[in-house]
């Protein structure tokens, strides 16, 4: 293969044509039962692909937890046809960025190529057989396996790793999410753990692909036929349930860090939740909104007590966390905390006034293009819909159904997804 | 936020294989058809000296702008270095017209999102919005580069916010800190020896006066280009930018002193303690930064060097690092290819469990003497190339990123114009080439080593509380 200097060079040069902004979404399911999601955009010669699976971390099992991260990255490392360094150079010389998405519900990978036959086709060649054809050879295995463990030994001295950790475990102590990869549970992952977690999880039911760029329909029917052919059947997306523990917990866990890392949180909210809008609006106004919001007006603004502070609802497949954090010099942590129980004990007791009301709508609905005007960008939210079969008219649909949010249903959705008191608080490096 | 890279080229890996004539042919003739091809970016100086430079872009109905400020931490002196990054924060605390954190809550309540951020070269604010809301920003951007309001109770609140961004973004993380390490120790003389951010002492002893003064230095028309791209018309741009930022009064700008770096005589090496599991080794050389991009060449083959080494799997610092040697986690390469100050080519690893720093600062050293010394294969130059000229590719899918590129050329002395023809030079170079900057420029004289030693969390004694913030 010679991928050509200067049929890159010419495309760079002349790409800059005109094009469509509206978002015509094409849908169909591949032979295998996978799911599809395509927007052809000519205006680039790029084409962007996501495939996912149910394999996230809330599949691993607690005591091999770290088991699907590694399964992941063992996929790129080499296919029946192809060395570990094959890979690694086919996607180097096709010009592509190959990237892992890995979190609590998916595993898979995003690949961006030129949309150029030569180079696509090196690029998705490479990616079917990391899909569909892994080798996992033992001494790949085993490097890995004692990077993993490196890596997370390594993460492990750092404060906001610590914290993380512990806010998960204290969230969903008898459900998956709240599990982390550690040093010891990476240790005992072996090479048959991690080619039947191959086998039971990459698996078409639970799987999507997304594709977005500068190809035609019949061109992306054939890619997604390429990347899903040979998957066997079943896979489907299975969790248990999560609900929060009756009361919160709070943990101080010693650190010598110069600030104290302050996080909140607990379990909230599904994908699927029909109290997803009200939620994000309120949270906006919450923590969400950056500098308009109340957290950041009352610590950083008012006090000058952190540089970062927020509140985001993470909607995952069971309910995903409602989580609060903030960064502080280690003799304000208490302070800070006060401060930021007192916004949420607020909110939730009278929810946001009308005036904060229209400005999060002026900013969510008046900023919902700024949503979609990458490739890339619209390659997450493509991708989001097709994981979680969200409706098709999600994106059309999404700045009317913020419009359409009330002050009720803010406070009445607040009242029914957060309880204040089973907020779990974890600080690490506090004052003693 | 600060940001210490300006222009980060990624690393990767090369190799040429033939470049015949006819390939030649098909690149001048693509160049030839670019100006009919598509629309150049316009330009436009006005009469107070304010730099306009406007690019169209019609794949969605969105607009950037980001106005370039040329004052960074380059342009500080000792005792108050972080003032470009103070006075960065305080550019939302208010104008005559614009209340205290208000201008974030106007360019919200417009849809939009803003931000900025302060680099050792310049300072930089920007706005993402629906096209039709661009003269607002406009607008607003031109009030804060004449009419800010320093008041001295918004600073004492502020400056606290930026000495915990300092914990955050620093103090508390060892990577960061050996950064910071290691550029106060290769550079004695050029200001890029203090970090962005600014030394925590600096820092508790800024003034809101401090701040004013910046301001009152570097915040000028004369001295800021102004970046617009997305979904608008070049000439209603100009139009709205001679209405809203044509009536700002010129300034006289302090003048700028060469502060060249001394050669560098023999290897410098600093070891630095912090609480973390793997050692981890930073290399820096000195390198040249792009000046004249008609006739610099060694910039785009050190660029191409970097490529080969790191930033991509099939690279060779991973490849034999990771790989095969597996005595690190994880190893790159790095290059700023646009400076105003001086280049340097900076190379990290971080340790495997059970192998020692020192085993891993040698494996550094004769990977990058192998490079002098047998230079790199046709393959290697080849995948280098298709990488970075992917890279200018991919770059053009975000608005804001075209908006970076254009910026980062005018602030570093380059034009707009050289975004077209640095993809060309970067195909020129030659294996020979990239050998050559190698021999020349990846050499002990010219490195600083600076190496993490890593301190175990139970030992340590807690860190002592920081003192009060300043006034």
């Amino acid at each position: 293969m010679n991928p050509s200097l200067s049929a890159i060079l010419m495309l760079l040069l002349l790409a800059a044509a005109p094009a469509d902004a509206r978002v015509q979404i094409e849908h169909w399911t591949t032979q295998s039962g996978v799911r599809v999601y395509f927007v052809e955009t000519r205006a680039l010669p790029i084409v962007d692909v996501a495939v996912e699976f149910a394999a996230g971390s809330a599949y691993d099992p607690r005591e091999r937890a770290g088991l699907g991260q590694l399964t992941l990255t063992l996929l790129k490392g080499g296919s029946a046809r192809f060395s570990e360094a094959d890979m690694d150079r086919r996607i180097a010389d096709a010009g592509a960025q190959l990237r892992d998405n890995f979190d609590l519900d998916r595993a898979g990978f995003a690949l961006r190529t030129l949309s150029s036959e030569a180079e696509r086709k090196l690029a998705v060649d490479t990616l079917a057989d990391m899909l569909l054809s892994p080798r996992f050879a033992n001494e790949v295995f085993e490097r890995e396996k004692a990077r993993a463990i490196a890596n997370a030994a390594e993460a492990e001295t750092q404060p906001d790793h610590i914290a993380e950790k512990r806010l998960y475990a204290l969230m969903y102590p008898s459900h998956p999410y709240g599990s982390t990869a550690t040093p010891a549970t990476l240790a005992t992952i072996t090479r048959e753990d991690v080619e039947r977690h191959y086998r039971a999880r990459y698996r078409a039911a639970g799987a999507a692909v997304t594709i977005v760029g500068d190809l035609s329909i019949d061109a992306a029917k054939s890619l997604a036929e390429q990347l899903t052919a040979r998957l066997a059947q079943g896979g489907e997306a299975a969790l248990p349930a999560a609900s929060p523990p009756a009361t919160g917990e709070t943990a101080r866990v010693a650190h010598p860090s110069a600030q104290s890392h302050v996080v909140l949180g607990e379990a909230a909210l599904t994908r699927d939740d029909p109290d997803y809008f009200p939620l994000l609006v309120g949270n906006y106004i919450l923590g969400g909104g950056g500098f308009a919001s109340r957290l950041m007006t009352e610590v950083r603004s008012k006090h000058g007590l952190a540089y970062s502070v927020y509140s985001y609802f993470y909607p995952y497949a069971q309910r995903g966390p409602f989580q609060v954090g903030l960064q502080t010099r280690r003799d304000q942590a208490n302070e800070a905390l006060k401060r930021v129980q007192g916004v949420i004990a607020e909110f939730m007791a009278r929810g946001p006034t009308a005036a904060e009301l229209k400005a999060a709508k002026q900013s969510l609905v008046g900023g919902f293009p700024l949503r979609i005007d990458t490739n890339r960008k619209l390659l997450e939210q493509l991708s989001t819909i097709g994981f979680y079969k969200l409706p098709l008219d999600w994106l059309e649909a999404y700045p009317a159904r913020l419009d359409a949010v009330t002050l009720d249903q803010i406070r009445g959705a607040f009242a029914r997804h957060i309880a204040p008191e089973k907020l779990a608080v974890v600080i690490v490096g506090a004052a003693e | 936020m600060t940001e210490p890279n300006r222009y980060r080229i990624a690393t990767s890996d090369s190799s040429i294989v033939a470049m015949d004539s006819r390939l030649l042919a098909v690149i001048l003739a693509a160049l030839a058809l670019a100006p009919a091809a598509r629309a150049e970016p316009r330009e436009a100086t006005l009469a107070n000296g304010l730099r306009l430079v406007v690019k169209e872009d019609h794949r969605a109905p969105t607009v950037v702008q980001q106005v370039w400020y040329r004052a960074g931490s380059m342009d500080e002196s000792p005792g108050t270095t972080g003032v470009a990054h103070v006075l960065e924060h305080m550019m939302f605390k208010g104008t005559r017209g614009v209340g205290p954190e208000e201008f974030s809550r106007l360019v919200a309540g417009a849809g939009g999102r803003d931000n900025a951020f302060t680099s050792t070269d310049y300072t930089v604010y920007h706005e993402q919005v629906h096209r039709d809301r661009l003269p607002f920003v406009m607008r607003l951007e031109a009030d804060r580069m004449a009419n800010l309001m320093i008041r001295p109770v918004e600073f004492a609140r502020e400056i606290k916010v930026v000495m915990e961004e300092r914990r955050l973004s620093t103090e508390d993380q060892p990577r960061a800190l050996l950064d910071e390490t290691l550029l106060a120790t290769a550079f004695s003389a050029h200001p890029y020896k203090w970090p962005t951010i600014g030394w925590m002492q600096d820092l508790q002893n800024m003034t809101w006066k401090d701040a004013l003064s910046w301001y009152q230095n570097w915040y000028a028309p004369n001295n800021a280009t102004v970046v617009v791209v997305g979904d608008v018309d070049p000439e209603q741009v100009i139009a709205w930018a001679k209405r809203y930022y044509g009536p700002l009064a010129r300034k006289p700008i302090p003048a700028r002193k060469p502060q060249s770096e001394p050669e560098q005589r023999g290897m410098k090496r600093v070891i630095l303690k912090a609480p973390a599991e793997l050692a981890y080794v930073r290399f820096g050389y000195k390198a040249p930064a792009l000046r004249d991009p008609a006739t610099d060449w060694e910039p785009f083959a050190i660029a191409v060097l970097v490529k080969v080494l790191g930033g991509n799997d099939a690279a060779r610092l991973n490849q034999v690092l990771v790989r095969e040697r597996r005595i690190a986690t994880s190893a790159g390469a790095e290059y700023e290819l646009l400076s105003r100050g001086p280049g340097m080519v900076l190379l990290n690893a971080a340790a495997a469990q059970g192998h020692a720093r020192g085993e891993l600062e040698s494996a550094l050293r004769e990977l990058v003497a192998g490079v002098a010394a047998q230079g790199i294969t046709a393959e290697e130059l080849q995948r280098a190339k298709v990488q970075l000229l992917a890279q200018f590719m991919y770059r053009r899918d975000s608005f804001f990123a075209q908006a970076m590129e254009i910026g980062e050329l005018e602030s570093s002395g380059l034009s707009f114009r050289d975004a077209d023809r640095i993809p060309e030079r970067f195909k020129s170079i030659t294996a020979e080439q990239v050998q050559s900057v190698a021999a020349k420029y990846l050499v002990d004289d010219g490195l600083t080593v600076a190496v993490l030693d890593p301190q175990p969390l139970a030992r340590r004694a807690p860190a002592p509380a920081a003192p009060a913030a300043a006034h």
